[in-house]
C-alpha cells in the first residue's frame, strides 16, 4: 500500500519534470512546479516514515524492465529511513527554490531536471533488483549532471561537469560489477536472489571493494571525492543542497544496502578497510576545506569529512556485527544512519545560507565577502546554527550523533582481535582531529563571511533574502535544533533499522519520552540529554544577559572595532579566510599537500608591496588523477593515426581481425 | 542422404573456392568479371542441388536471384561500367601473385580446420558446405584487401556475399526472408558503389583508390 503510493508520488515527479518544460518558460509556471514538486516530495516524506514506523516489509513486481526479472522494488526499514532523508532534503530545498529559483538566470535548464532528480534519488532507494537500482543510479548521475551544467557558459562548470560525468560513469561500471559478482554463475538480479545465498570471503573482498569504488566514488571517500568540491558548487544552491546533502545519502544507502544486507559481510579484516578509509576521508575532507576560501567549495569539501565520519560508524557497525557485539553493532549504526539525517539538515540548511549569500551579492569567494550579519541578519543567525550543527558543539544535532560514534569508538575494547582494537581508537582519534579542525574551520566560514567589515562593494550591498528562502532555512534550523535537544527521540525512531541491519537496538524508551536522556547502550556509564543541556544553556545565557543587563553601565559608546593595531580603514588589513588558516596550514598542509609559502619581498628603494604567496599541491590528483589522465591522453594520442587510414587500410585492419580471431579460436578448440 | 548427392554438393561448393583461387590471380578486370560470373553461377547450382537435396523449394528462389542478378545483370553493367569509363584494364595489386595465392591457402586451410572441428555436431552436407563457404568468405576480403582498383574491391565484396549465401543455404531452416534481404542489401552496395564509381571517376578520372587518399591529403 505505501509502497504503491511512494510509486506514484515518484510518477507524479516524473510528470512533474516533463510537464516543466513547458512550464519555466514563466514565473508561476516555475512557482507551480517547485510547489508541485515540494508537495510530492512532502506526500513521499509523511509516506516513507509511516512506513519506517510501520516496520512491515512491502514488495512490488511490475512488469517493465528486463521480461525474466521485471522491475522490483521493496519498501523495508533501511529504505523507509533513507527516503525520509531524501524526501525530506528534497521538500526543502523545492520550498527553497521557490524564492530562490526566481534569480534563476536559465530555469529551462534546471526546472525539469529538478522533479526528474529527486525521483531519481526515490527509484534508487526503492529499486530491489540490480537492473532497476542500476537504472534509477545511471538516471540520478545524468539528471545531477544536467544540472550541474545549467550555467554551462563558465568554463569552470564545464570542467567540472566534465569530471563529474566520468566519475559516475565509472562509479556505475564499479556498481555493475559488483551486482554481477553477487548474482553469481546464475545470474539472478533480483536482490532477493543474492540475499538468499552468502558469498564466500573472496568474493566479499571484491564486492566490497566495488562497491566502495562505485558508491564511494559518488558519496566522496577519498581518494574519489575529486569531483564532488567542483561538481556540487557548480550547481544552483538549491541543487547544490540535493546533491551534497541528499545525493551523498543515496551513495550511503547503497553501500550499506550491499554491505549490510546483500553481500552480508561477516569478516572484520573487511569492515576494517571500511574503518580506516573513514577515518582518512574524515581527516583529508576537513583539512581540504581549511585550505578553501570559495564557500561553496569550502561545504562541498566538508561533506567528504561528514561521509567519513558515516562510514567510520558504518565500518565499527560491520566489525561488532562480525563478531557477534549486536548491542555494540546497533549503537555504532544508530550513530551513522542519525549521522546521515543529521548531515543532510545541516548541509542543506549551509547551502540555502550560502545561495542566499550569493544571491545577494554574486560572490562566493570569502576573500571578497563579511560584515553581512549587518545586511541579512537572519541569514546569517540560521548559518550560524547549521555551522554550530556541522562542528558538532552541543545541544545541537551533530554533536548527538557524533557522540554516539564515539560511544561507539570507545566499545572498541570488546572487540576480540588486536587489529580493530588499535584501529578503532585511531580512527576516533582522527574523527576527534577532525571535529576540532571542522569547528576551526566554520568559525573561518561564519567569522570571514558574516562578521567584520564588507570586503568587496558587493558584500557592502547585499541584502536580505526573501521570505520563502528563510523559512526554509529557518525550517530545517529548528529541525535541527530539535534533533539536537530530544535526539533519544530520533534513535527510537531509528530502532527498525538497526534491527534489520544489526539485529538489535539501542537502548530507548520509545518515541513517546522525548526528554529521557540518551543511554549508548544498556550498563553504559555515559548518557546525554540534550533537553536539559539545552536548558542550562539557555538558563545560562539568560542568566549572563539578565546580570549585562542590571551590573553593566547602561551607556553605549561607538567606537572603531579593535583599535589597537587595526587603524587602517582599508577592509583589506583585516583577518582573511588565508590568514585565518595559515596556522593549520602550516602545520599540517606542508605535509598532507606540500604547502609551501614564498615571500617576494621588493628590492631596496621599490616602492612596490611585498607579496606572499601560497603553493598547494593536491596529493590525490597528482598521485592517482593525473598520471590516469595523462595515461588516457597517452593512449588517444597513440591511437589517433587509426582515424586516418586508407580504405585499403581498413579492409586490411578487418580482414586481419578476423583471420586472428578465427586463428585464436581454431588454437583453442 | 545418397552418396551421390553429398559428392555433388561438396564438389560445387569445392568449386566456389577454386573459382575465389582463379578471382585471386587475375590481374585483368574483365577476366576478374569473368571469373565472378562464372563462381556466380556456380553458386547457383550449388544452391539448387542443395533444394532439391533437401527439398526446400524456397531454395530454388535463391537460386534464380543468384544466376539472373549476379551471374547475368551485374557482371554485364561492370563490363558496360568499364567500356563506358574507360577503366584501364589492368588491376594493380598490392602484393604479387605467389604470396597472395599462399595466403589464400592458408586461409582456407585454417577455416577447414576450424569449421571441421567446431561443427562436429551438424549433418555431413551443413559442415563441408560452412567450412567453403568460410573459405569463398576469407578469399573475398583477401580480394578486397590486395586491389587498389574500386572494381576490383566491388567484385571481392560481391564473392565475400556468395560465401554467405553458400553458408546460410547449407545450414537447414534458413528463413527466405534472410536470404531476400541478403540479395537485397547486395544489390543496393551494388549500385551504391556503381554511383559512387561514376561520382570517384567524374573527379579523378580515375577509379584508383589511391587518388582518394591523395585528395584527402594524408599520407600514405
Amino acid at each position: 500500500m505505501m509502497l504503491v503510493a511512494l510509486l506514484l508520488c515518484v510518477a507524479g515527479l516524473f510528470a512533474v519534470a516533463v510537464a516543466a518544460t513547458i512550464l519555466a518558460a514563466n514565473v508561476p509556471g516555475r512557482v507551480l512546479t517547485y510547489g508541485a514538486t515540494a508537495a510530492l516530495t512532502l506526500v513521499a516524506l509523511s509516506l516513507s516514515a509511516l512506513g519506517l514506523f510501520g516496520g512491515g516489509i512491502e514488495t512490488l513486481r511490475l512488469p517493465i524492465g528486463l521480461p525474466w526479472l521485471g522491475a522490483n522494488f521493496r519498501l523495508d526499514a533501511l529504505a523507509a529511513f533513507f527516503l525520509v532523508v531524501v524526501n525530506l532534503g528534497a521538500a526543502a530545498s523545492s520550498i527553497f527554490a521557490l524564492g530562490y529559483g526566481r534569480h534563476e538566470t536559465a530555469p529551462q535548464r534546471v526546472l525539469p531536471f529538478f522533479p526528474a532528480f529527486i525521483a531519481a534519488m526515490n527509484l534508487v532507494v526503492l529499486a530491489d533488483d540490480a537492473f532497476s537500482f542500476l537504472f534509477a543510479w545511471e538516471f540520478m548521475s545524468l539528471t545531477s549532471w544536467a544540472l550541474v551544467l545549467s550555467h554551462d557558459r563558465d568554463a569552470t562548470n564545464r570542467r567540472a561537469g566534465f569530471i563529474y560525468i566520468v566519475m559516475a560513469g565509472f562509479g556505475t561500471l564499479a556498481l555493475l560489477l559488483a551486482f554481477g559478482v553477487l548474482a553469481g554463475t546464475d545470474g539472478n538480479y533480483a536482490f532477493a536472489a543474492m540475499r538468499a545465498h552468502a558469498p564466500d570471503l573472496q568474493t566479499a573482498a571484491l564486492v566490497l571493494f566495488l562497491v566502495l569504488l562505485g558508491a564511494g566514488s559518488k558519496a566522496g571517500i577519498v581518494p574519489l571525492h575529486v569531483w564532488l568540491p567542483l561538481a556540487h558548487p557548480a550547481a544552483p544552491s538549491h541543487v547544490s543542497a540535493l546533491m551534497s546533502g541528499v545525493m551523498t545519502k543515496v551513495a550511503v544507502y547503497a553501500f550499506a544496502r550491499v554491505a549490510f544486507d546483500l553481500a552480508n559481510l561477516s569478516d572484520w579484516r573487511l569492515s576494517a578497510v571500511v574503518i580506516a578509509l573513514g577515518g582518512v576521508t574524515a581527516v583529508l575532507g576537513v583539512l581540504y576545506a581549511l585550505m578553501e576560501h570559495d564557500l561553496k567549495r569550502l561545504l562541498a569539501y566538508h561533506t567528504v569529512e561528514n561521509i567519513g565520519i558515516i562510514f567510520v560508524g558504518l565500518g565499527l557497525a560491520l566489525a561488532f556485527r562480525a563478531n557477534g557485539l549486536h548491542a555494540a553493532a546497533a549503537l555504532a549504526a544508530t550513530a551513522a544512519l542519525f549521522h546521515v539525517f543529521n548531515h543532510s539538515l545541516f548541509k542543506s540548511l549551509l547551502f540555502f545560507g550560502s545561495g542566499a549569500v550569493l544571491g545577494a551579492t554574486r560572490e562566493r569567494d570569502m576573500e571578497r565577502l563579511g560584515g553581512l550579519i549587518h545586511r541579512m541578519p537572519k541569514t546569517a543567525a540560521y548559518f550560524l546554527i547549521g555551522a554550530a550543527a556541522i562542528s558538532a558543539l552541543p545541544p545541537l544535532n551533530g554533536f548527538a550523533s557524533e557522540w554516539l560514534t564515539f560511544q561507539a569508538i570507545f566499545l572498541s575494547p570488546h572487540f576480540p582481535q588486536w587489529g580493530l582494537r588499535f584501529l578503532a581508537p585511531a580512527a576516533g582519534a582522527m574523527l576527534a582531529l577532525a571535529a576540532a579542525l571542522a569547528a576551526a574551520c566554520f568559525v573561518k566560514a561564519f567569522g570571514i563571511t558574516f562578521l567584520g567589515r564588507a570586503r568587496s562593494p558587493q558584500a557592502e550591498t547585499g541584502r536580505e533574502t526573501d521570505k520563502i528562502s528563510l523559512a526554509a532555512m529557518a525550517g530545517l534550523a529548528a529541525l535541527c535544533i530539535v534533533a539536537g535537544a530530544v535526539p533519544g527521540t530520533f534513535t527510537a525512531a531509528l530502532a527498525p533499522v538497526s534491527q534489520m541491519i544489526a539485529s538489535d537496538h539501542m537502548p530507548s524508551r520509545g518515541l513517546a519520552a522525548p526528554w529521557s536522556p540518551l543511554v549508548p547502550s544498556l550498563g553504559s556509564a555515559n548518557s546525554y540529554n540534550g533537553l536539559v543541556l539545552l536548558a542550562l544553556l539557555a538558563a545560562a545565557i539568560a542568566l549572563v544577559m539578565l546580570a549585562l543587563r542590571i551590573l553593566a553601565n547602561g551607556t553605549s559608546r561607538r567606537a572603531p572595532a579593535w583599535d589597537c593595531g587595526f587603524p587602517d580603514p582599508s577592509p583589506a588589513t583585516q583577518y582573511g579566510a588565508e590568514s585565518f588558516a595559515q596556522p593549520i596550514r602550516r602545520v599540517f598542509g606542508t605535509i598532507a599537500f606540500r604547502a609551501r609559502e614564498e615571500v617576494f619581498m621588493p628590492q631596496p628603494g621599490d616602492t612596490a608591496a611585498a607579496r606572499i604567496h601560497v603553493r598547494l599541491i593536491d596529493p590525490v590528483w597528482e598521485a592517482i588523477f593525473a598520471p590516469i589522465a595523462r595515461g588516457v591522453g597517452f593512449v588517444a594520442d597513440t591511437m589517433n593515426p587509426l582515424q586516418f587510414l586508407t580504405i585499403r587500410r581498413y579492409l586490411m585492419l578487418v580482414f586481419l581481425s578476423l583471420v586472428v580471431l578465427l586463428a585464436v579460436l581454431a588454437l583453442w578448440l | 542422404m545418397g552418396a551421390i548427392s553429398f559428392d555433388l554438393a561438396h564438389l560445387l561448393a569445392g568449386s566456389l573456392v577454386l573459382m575465389s583461387f582463379v578471382m585471386l590471380y587475375q590481374d585483368r578486370l574483365p577476366s576478374l568479371i569473368n571469373a565472378f560470373a562464372l563462381q556466380s553461377a556456380l553458386l547457383a547450382a550449388a544452391v539448387a542441388w542443395q533444394a532439391l537435396a533437401q527439398r526446400a523449394p524456397h531454395l530454388l528462389v535463391t537460386a534464380v536471384i543468384a544466376v539472373t542478378l549476379k551471374a547475368i545483370i551485374i557482371p554485364l553493367v561492370l563490363r558496360y561500367l568499364i567500356r563506358s569509363l574507360g577503366i584501364h584494364r589492368t588491376i594493380e595489386t598490392v602484393s604479387g601473385i605467389g604470396p597472395t595465392m599462399l595466403a589464400g591457402m592458408v586461409l582456407v586451410a585454417l577455416s577447414m580446420g576450424l569449421m571441421l572441428r567446431a561443427t562436429e555436431a551438424s549433418n555431413v552436407i551443413a559442415r563441408e558446405d560452412i567450412a567453403f563457404a568460410l573459405s569463398v568468405v576469407l578469399l573475398g576480403l583477401l580480394i578486397m584487401v590486395t586491389r587498389r582498383n574500386a572494381v576490383g574491391q566491388v567484385i571481392g565484396f560481391m564473392s565475400l556475399e556468395n560465401g554467405l549465401i553458400l553458408a546460410g543455404t547449407g545450414a537447414h531452416g534458413m528463413p527466405m526472408v534472410v536470404e531476400i534481404s541478403v540479395a537485397f542489401s547486395v544489390l543496393i552496395a551494388f549500385i551504391v558503389i556503381g554511383i559512387f564509381l561514376f561520382r570517384i571517376r567524374e573527379r579523378f578520372d580515375t577509379v584508383d583508390v589511391a587518388a582518394l587518399d591523395r585528395f584527402r591529403g594524408e599520407r600514405q
